[in-house]
């Protein structure tokens, strides 16, 4: 095996055009799991930890921040959302690229960024370009990436409301995988966006229960009923050995009602 | 006879001594199985079927010796001795024999240079399944006579019958142990067609038979040695990797280490078995019960380990710590395609204990009476027969005891914060309090003490006294429950001098201990440990003409009459003890007879809180009273205790290995959820202290109990928040919400 | 391929050995058995070791990846007369049964308290919720911790 370790992003690039289809290392906690259990056996290996320009925090997120920094970080719901990451020791190596380039149902980074509507700036040596979230989330572990490319930051909207919220709900108090997440947020000016996961191939946002909810501005318990009703419509469960399709459905609306219950307050 | 020093010793029973393995295990430096190396050591791995049940069409080894760095690559075709090995009847091929019967079952065992080289030479092995239907339902299997034991219980009038009648369904899903320790051994050939062997087992001796008949070598070529564990908790009873390490280096003649990784440790190893058990209790409207019916299937999966042991276990405890004169149980043990069940803590009561238990809460609802006050008004005492075998209970049995103290400890305060990480859902922020409910119930339960039913159950154990201290020769197992402890303090106790080391002993050296299970080791090897102690400190006494025995020598009324050198001029003074507890007997056809040699109660009770509309639990609190005859290290009751209960937790509310068509679809520590620090609760207990008529110093086993009642306890708690029946466990959050 | 790292105070050059995790490298490559082996996936802590002043699960580093790292395993916290006051707290309080989990939980509540003196009982429960024990019920070490903490 090879491995560059670049310390730049312009060497980080060039290793990248140079193998194009190296595999992109950042905290190792998705990537080790399969080389540990002989599922991957990568012949080339770029790591980026050491990578400066993918660690900024202000405005945009690079893809190398860590699960513990944004626990820390400025954003709300991405701290809720952060504390749940696995266990102290996953999110102090994990990043939030690493939960894009992985790009699970179950990331439990994704929903706040489906929610704001945040774009993925992806760089190679040829250039950068942004895409939607929905746009590079192509499917259960499928993104739009391109080979010689990496995951630079998230580029978050300059509007970014005060009311957010995020929960998930899993079977265990702490380290356990979501059966269905959200992240709800709510503008001064009463429009919402639910975002949910691990209830369909990828993160998903429930745009009738928005539009039902943000025409709300002082939603009724009959409202948030049907806002709950809405979501649990909306999304698109699947049974698993973690969860029912049934359970995931009942549970996305209460947890989406209760976080934007939270937003209310 | 002198039993005891005239001055307390230090470190002897009744202190919270410190584990002499305490720190090793602190710094690292403790070897467990998967620690050890030998010079020129070659790495096993293994390929296992993918379906729980299929043809073995085709398996050509060629491909994988063609590997550089390969060494062997061995199937049943290699086994030289006896092909077959099992505890109760030999009925598992040591590899696949022409179809697998389980998932996971191994198939073939390489040996190679490096973990990488033997894991690319399975995966090289030519191998083709014809995949087979699998039987995986246990009511099928029961329908289809697939029966490794049917136990039945008849006892009393048959037609007995009353005013109030309860009935009730119940189901237990498959718990593991998950030992923190994987399945791992070194076999080291000794050069002359033996082999010794360092591996993960609670019964060095019962392995060895095993091990020696399939290698076609004579008992003494082979000697199985104790390493290391990482737990145990019923997983090591049965054999896992043992034979094939020994094959893989008789075959080339090198070290050879075998360790599984997790995934395979889940298949590597027998479980809980799951269960359905339907129920019948009547009563008269004062609540006495006057008869107890029970069915009961546990699924023992592909092959018999202990299943007939624990389908016993069920069916004589079916009815829990309770007087009743009528009762019939009919309890099977069927063979499906499932992985293999066999041994855990708590051992078939488990299963029973939660249907009883359950039974009894509904019993009390329908009689409008508090369920507390119904169990003590039918609780089981000493002299009393045991309303399944008839036994006449002759320990001390303080059922109301443990029923009224544990009810008597305080409870925690209401619900007073906001803080996830004390409301259901923790840190995942999915509940707020308005949306809590607290529950509370109650389970109380009776176990038996180590092996039952006529088995020859015995311990041996070596005391040797000498200048430079004592040396405790056993070859019980040490699984992390604080064995070594408690057999220093009785031996310190029972001598008199303080400096006693337990040298862990292999086959060759000394008979067997029994296994490490069954809460037996304190009461049988550490009866064996007091018999020889006590028998060199008379010989001590004797052979120096004193009345007490100290590290200094032999003192007569207070006067050191001989030094320890004197004392041991002609050598140490030693004696061999083989300790066996009260002999039990083989049920007749009617499940009757003196099938225990001990028994113990324990009660607990459980607060939750429940988040009803998510179908999320916080258990956030536990108490227990247990009858734990004497308390030997209450530091080590204490964390048996405390470590039982969360395992009762676990089954209540969330482990459960999910299995579909025979694959376990979880075998991962991301997916079979074991409890965290979070989801721990306070536990608080008394400890009840009334002597065993045989255990050291009265001492009782206590490692089952808190596993068995802590389930059904925190059962009814739920049920008692959310009222629904909730008839099953694990407990899921779509049992609770319903959808 | 070579690398270079600090491992408990010692500069070392080794041959990272491929793909392979810290954790085998420390185990197999090093003869540093303290950290264990139980999941490799980052789901129980056992394996947990102190890179750069974060503690992380060593089966989920890629031993190449380490390269330049300041390290520091179980083996590293004791030295041969004196136990890290975490290690002592644990041994007194009976934190340790099977002692499978044990390096890792006393490797993560090292690094607790060097961070926080005197941590609350939530803050050693959640700074602990990565390692799982499956003997002790989790009581005894969280006693010995607070006792630790001044609690």
């Amino acid at each position: 095996m090879d491995i560059d370790r670049p310390t730049d992003l312009d060497a980080a690039l060039d290793a990248l055009r140079q193998a194009p289809d190296a595999t992109l290392l950042a905290g190792g906690t998705d990537l080790m799991v399969e080389i540990n259990f002989g599922h991957k056996r990568p012949e080339h290996v770029i790591a980026l930890r050491r990578v400066e320009e993918l660690q900024e925090l202000n405005g945009a997120v690079g893809a190398g921040v860590t699960w513990a920094r944004l626990e820390a970080g400025p954003y709300r719901a991405l701290a809720q959302a952060a504390r749940t990451v696995g266990s102290p020791q996953i999110r102090a190596a994990g990043t939030l690229g690493g939960n894009l380039g992985t790009a699970s149902p179950a990331g439990d980074g994704l929903p706040f960024l489906a929610a704001l509507d945040a774009q993925i700036e992806l760089i190679s040596a040829a250039g950068a370009r942004r895409l939607p979230w929905d746009e590079f989330l192509t499917g259960p572990k499928l993104t739009a990436i391109a080979p010689g490319e990496l995951i630079h930051s998230v580029i978050l909207p300059e509007e970014i409301p005060e009311r957010q919220e995020f929960g998930k709900v899993g079977v265990r108090n702490a380290m356990v995988i979501s059966a269905v997440m959200a992240c709800v947020v709510r503008f001064d000016d009463g429009r919402t966006r639910v975002a949910v996961g691990s209830v369909g191939p990828t993160t998903l946002r429930a745009r009738r229960a928005e539009e039902m909810i943000s025409a709300e501005a002082d939603p009724s318990p009959a409202a948030l009923a049907e806002f709950q009703r809405l979501v649990a419509e909306e999304v698109r469960p699947i049974t698993d050995h973690r969860s029912t399709e049934q359970y995931r459905r009942h549970a996305a609306g209460v947890i989406a009602r209760r976080l934007l219950e939270r937003c209310l307050r | 006879m002198t039993t005891t020093t005239g001055t307390r010793i230090r470190g002897g029973i009744g202190e919270s001594v410190k584990r002499p393995d305490g720190i090793p295990k602190l710094t690292g430096n403790f070897a467990y199985a998967s620690d050890l190396t030998a010079d020129g050591m070659l790495w096993g791995a293994t390929l296992r079927s993918p379906f729980a049940r299929a043809r073995l069409a085709r398996l050509d080894t060629a491909p994988a010796l063609a590997i550089p760095g390969v060494h062997a690559v061995l199937t049943q075709d290699d086994v030289p001795g006896r092909k077959t090995f099992g505890q109760i009847t030999p009925d598992q091929p040591v590899l696949v024999d022409g179809e697998a019967r389980f998932w996971g079952e191994p198939a073939a065992v390489v040996a190679a240079d490096d973990p990488e080289t033997a894991r690319l030479a399975v995966a090289a092995i030519d191998v083709e399944w014809e995949e087979l239907e699998p039987q995986v339902d246990m009511e099928e299997a029961l329908a289809n006579d697939e029966v490794f034991r049917y136990a039945p219980v008849r006892r009393g009038d048959q037609e007995a019958t009353g005013p109030v009648v309860v009935e009730g369904f119940y189901e237990i899903g498959m718990q593991d142990q998950a030992p923190l320790g994987t399945e791992a051994g070194l076999a080291i050939p000794d050069g002359e067609g033996g082999v010794d062997l360092w591996v993960t087992s609670q019964w060095t001796h019962e392995d060895h038979d095993q091990i020696w008949r399939s290698l076609n070598l004579a008992p003494g070529q082979v000697r199985q040695h104790p390493a290391g564990i990482g737990g145990a908790f019923g997983a090591r009873e049965d054999m896992s990797l043992h034979i094939h390490v020994c094959l893989l280096a008789l075959r080339t003649g090198r070290p050879v280490k075998m360790v599984y990784n997790r995934e395979e440790s889940f298949p590597g190893h027998v479980h809980r078995h799951p269960a359905r058990l339907w129920y019948r209790h009547i009563a008269r409207d004062d609540g006495t019960l006057v008869r107890v019916e029970a069915k009961m299937i546990l699924d023992g999966g592909a092959y018999m380990d202990t299943t007939p042991a624990v389908v016993g276990n069920a069916a004589y405890f079916a009815v829990g710590p309770y007087r009743v004169d009528s009762v019939l149980v009919d309890a099977y043990g069927v063979r499906t395609n499932n992985p293999p069940a066999g041994a855990m803590r708590g051992f078939g009561v488990v299963q029973a204990c939660f249907a009883h238990e359950s039974q009894m809460d509904r019993l009390a609802a329908a009689l409008g009476m508090d369920p507390l006050e119904l169990r003590k008004h039918n609780a089981l005492a000493t002299g009393d027969p045991m309303s399944t075998t008839g036994q006449i209970i002759e320990t001390p049995l303080p059922t109301v005891d443990v029923i009224e103290q544990v009810a008597a400890l305080p409870m925690p305060p209401a619900l007073d914060t906001a803080d996830p990480l004390r409301l259901p859902g923790g840190t995942g922020l999915t509940t707020t309090p308005e949306y809590v409910t607290r529950g509370v119930g109650y389970a109380v339960s009776i176990k038996n003490i180590a092996f039952s039913e006529a088995f020859d159950d015995f311990s041996e154990a070596r005391v040797v006294l000498a200048p430079g201290g004592v040396e405790v020769h056993t070859a019980a197992v040490e699984v992390g429950q604080g064995m070594v402890t408690v057999l220093q303090q009785i031996a310190r106790t029972a001598l008199g001098v303080e400096q006693v080391a337990v040298i862990p002993t292999d086959t060759s050296e000394i008979g067997s201990a029994g296994s490490t299970s069954a809460s037996r080791q304190t009461q049988m090897t550490g009866g064996a440990v007091l018999e020889a102690a006590r028998a060199v400190r008379e010989k001590a006494l004797e052979r120096g003409g004193g009345d007490d025995l100290t590290s200094e020598g032999v003192w007569l009324a207070g006067e050191l009459v001989m030094s320890m050198d004197e004392l041991c001029a002609d050598g140490p003074i030693a004696h061999h003890a083989r300790f066996r507890h009260p002999p039990t007997e083989e049920p007749d056809a009617n499940g009757q007879g003196v099938l225990h040699a001990d028994f113990a109660v324990a009660a607990h009770r459980a607060v939750v809180d429940v988040d009803a509309e998510l179908g999320l639990v916080r258990v956030v609190q536990v108490d227990t009273a247990q009858d734990i005859g004497l308390a030997l290290n209450p530091q080590s009751v204490r964390g048996q205790i405390e470590g039982g209960i969360l395992q009762g937790v676990g089954l209540a509310v969330m482990e459960e290995l999910i299995v579909e068509r025979g694959i376990i679809r979880n075998a991962s520590f991301t997916d079979y959820l074991l409890p965290t620090f979070l989801d721990a609760p306070d536990v608080e207990m008394v400890l009840i202290e009334e002597p065993s008529p045989w255990g050291p110093f009265g001492a009782k086993g206590i490692g089952e109990p808190p596993t068995i009642s802590s389930t059904p306890a925190v059962a009814a708690a739920i049920r008692d928040a959310t009222g629904l029946e909730l008839n099953r466990v694990p407990i899921r959050p779509q049992d609770i919400t319903g959808t | 391929m070579d690398i270079r790292f600090r491992l408990n105070g010692e500069d070392r050059a080794v041959d990272a050995g491929g793909t392979q995790s810290l954790l085998s490298l420390l185990r197999d490559g090093l003869g540093l058995p303290g950290s264990k082996n139980a999941c490799e996936q980052g789901e129980c802590g056992s394996c947990t070791v102190v890179m750069d002043g974060k503690a992380v699960c060593s089966c989920l580093v890629m031993a190449a990846d380490a390269d330049g790292a300041d390290l520091t395993t179980v083996e590293g916290l004791a030295n041969e007369d004196t136990l890290h006051a975490v290690q002592q707290a644990m041994l007194d309080g009976g934190g340790v049964q099977c002692g499978f989990c044990t390096p890792g939980f006393v490797v993560a509540a090292a690094h607790l308290f060097e961070s926080h003196p005197s941590p609350s009982t939530d803050e050693i429960r959640e700074a602990l919720s990565g390692n799982i024990c499956r003997c002790t019920g989790y009581g005894a070490i969280l006693r010995s911790l607070e006792k630790l903490a001044g609690r």
